[in-house]
């Protein structure tokens, strides 16, 4: 009887016809396309004993490199969690000369090469750079430092938070708020209490997909975050190049495997906050 | 769509065979700073090859970061020829049983056709007095120089400063980490490559000095003469970057004779006086002594078999707790 059901479960008719062909091919590509490439960071780390692995991934200097690109990336994300939010905002809100052209420019950090993104940005903020010399006068130095490592890193992040946002805050009923008007809300509480959480599960995305993005980011950080050990600029896909330039793709891989983990587990973490925030939406 | 796909594919392979017959085509797989020397003799190579085997020949460059280059004809980029920074960098080549072993004999001078070495770039004037390495333990200079431990070619710099140090300490070695230890606290940007220290260095107007290749200085120097100088230190380390055919590649490609015959011109006098002219030290002595205004030939080198190796070398200073972490603080 129980494995009937089981059965049914698995073999049930479906309404929309195709499934088995469009899962074939869903399965193939995310095969080919991610797990392998993932099972083979796995299959290359293991070269290494479990005591060696432990020791390298334990390292001052490797650990200061898991601290230095999770915090900056936390912190970038939630910048343009913020100044995402205002920019959805006034895309969507508001009619505007040159509304669509604003548009567009959200999504060309996307487009730059991102080592282009980084040499301009660190010309532009060091002590002789245009932005950077006015910084230098008020005691703020940019290029160089964790600061402008988490500036790069708000730079490529921001389409992330913008996009995830967008298409919630048009599909918005207006309706709420002039309920929420008529009722007597405050703009400020109108905002709280009825736009806010809505917007938290896309703003949660755009957050996880903005956070992601900066923890693996190359390009564009090297330039500008100066790689000193010292000072603790040196992000963790700076110590992979480091390993691969001598050829030490265990190393490498081992690295990368942890920060993979650490990736995984704080996607994982939004994630459920995510289902937890639709849940009690849908409860409501 | 697939389909029509493959076959466009296919055909592309098609027509690439057919070229092949007709003419020679070499991939030359390089490091960053030779871009612009091996543009113009590719040149001067593909009139001579026409000239005196009658064939067409066209080459095919690559450039980047010297051990990341290696990397990639390990990993199968069809180089037929490599020309490196440094000859370990092709020794891994041949680990991988790409080079047959004894290729630093196939060529004049330990295949190295040109040699380059370590100088200072300082600004115009020289502030801050700068004269050799220990004028940059000196309190207030700021020093850019890339990081050896991602960048091959920045071991040199570190290496260069090391022979000094030992001149000066008689080999003590504890004295010779305090040195280094106090240059390496005076580097204000440590960028992961020589193009980007030079990038730091000239754009964006950081630091007083940069430890250079040679090559990089002087053509920092032709494109900006009034606001750089060099500085020939007393000691300096001579690299030598090395040349082979990827033998494997090169008679799977039939393609062996253009090969030599391209990395052999290298030592032709007209090859020699270009790889001059490009800021490199030529082999050739006699024409080495043609440069003696434009190179320092009074500089006092080393090279890294005085530092026992490439391979010792790697092993002391840029492991993870090598010395190179011990006076950076890592």
């Amino acid at each position: 009887m129980k494995g009937h059901k089981i059965k049914k479960y698995i073999r049930k008719d479906r309404v929309i016809p195709g499934f088995d062909l469009t899962m074939g091919i869903s399965l193939l590509m995310l095969s080919f396309i991610i797990l392998l490439p993932l099972v083979s960071v796995l299959v290359f780390s293991f070269k290494l004993t479990p005591t060696e692995f432990f020791r390298l991934v334990t390292k001052e200097n490797i650990l200061n490199a898991f601290r230095t690109s999770i915090l900056c990336s936390v912190i970038a994300s939630f910048i343009n969690c913020f100044f995402g939010m205002i920019l959805a905002w006034v895309l969507v809100r508001y009619d505007f000369f040159g509304k669509r052209l604003l548009d567009g420019l959200i999504e060309l950090p996307f487009a730059l090469p991102t080592a282009v993104a980084g040499i301009t940005l660190s010309k532009l903020y060091s002590d002789t750079g245009m932005l950077g010399k006015p910084l230098t006068i008020l005691g703020l130095k940019v290029s160089y430092t964790k600061l402008g490592l988490t500036i790069a890193l708000i730079f490529i992040g921001i389409p992330f938070v913008v996009r995830a946002i967008q298409p919630v805050l048009e599909n918005l009923d207006s309706q709420y708020e002039e309920a929420a008007y008529i009722l007597g809300a405050s703009k400020a509480k109108t905002f709280f209490k009825v736009i806010l959480p809505e917007l938290r599960p896309a703003l949660l995305t755009g957050f996880g997909l903005a956070f992601a993005r900066g923890i693996g980011e190359y390009g564009s950080v090297i330039y500008i975050s100066g790689n000193s050990a010292k000072e603790q600029t040196q992000v963790v896909s700076y110590i992979i190049m480091q390993k691969l330039n001598y050829v030490d793709y265990a190393s490498a891989t081992a690295i990368a495997l942890v920060m993979l983990i650490i990736s995984f587990f704080i996607l994982l973490f939004i994630n459920i906050l995510q289902i937890c925030q639709s849940r009690r939406t849908n409860h409501v | 769509m697939i389909f029509g796909m493959s076959f466009v594919l296919i055909s592309c392979g098609k027509n690439f065979n057919q070229d092949a017959t007709d003419k020679v085509t070499i991939t030359n797989v390089s490091y960053d700073p030779t871009r612009e020397f091996y543009v113009a003799y590719n040149e001067l190579f593909e009139k001579y090859y026409l000239d005196t085997s009658g064939y067409e020949v066209e080459v095919v460059q690559s450039h980047g970061g010297s051990g990341s280059q290696a990397r990639s004809v390990i990993e199968g980029a069809g180089a037929d020829v490599v020309t490196l920074a440094l000859a370990h960098d092709i020794t891994l080549i041949e680990n991988a049983r790409l080079v047959q072993s004894g290729w630093n004999n196939e060529f004049e001078s330990n295949s190295s056709p040109y040699t380059s070495t370590i100088v200072f770039l300082v600004r115009k004037g020289n502030e801050k007095g700068i004269q050799d390495w220990d004028d940059l333990t000196k309190e207030g200079v700021s020093i850019i120089t890339p990081d050896p431990k991602s960048s091959g070619g920045a071991c040199w710099n570190f290496l260069a400063g090391w022979y000094y140090a030992g001149q000066q300490f008689n080999d003590n070695e504890q004295q010779m980490k305090d040195f280094m230890s106090k240059l390496y606290s005076n580097v204000t940007v440590m960028d992961s490559g020589a193009r980007g220290a030079t990038t730091t260095f000239v754009e964006n107007g950081q630091g007083d000095v940069l430890i250079a290749w040679e090559n990089e200085a002087i053509m920092t120097v032709e494109e900006y003469p009034d606001q750089y100088e060099i500085i020939s230190p007393s000691i300096s380390i001579l690299a030598e970057p090395s040349v082979a055919i990827v033998d494997e590649n090169a008679d799977k490609n039939k393609t062996q004779a253009a090969a030599k015959a391209y990395l052999e011109y290298l030592y032709s006098y007209d090859a020699q006086k270009m790889i001059g002219e490009y800021g490199y030290r030529p082999s050739n002595h006699t024409v080495l002594q043609e440069f003696s205004n434009k190179f320092d030939l009074n500089i006092k080198l080393c090279t890294v078999d005085d530092l026992g190796g490439w391979d010792h070398v790697y092993e002391k200073f840029f492991i993870d707790g090598g010395i190179f972490d011990e006076i950076y603080g890592n």
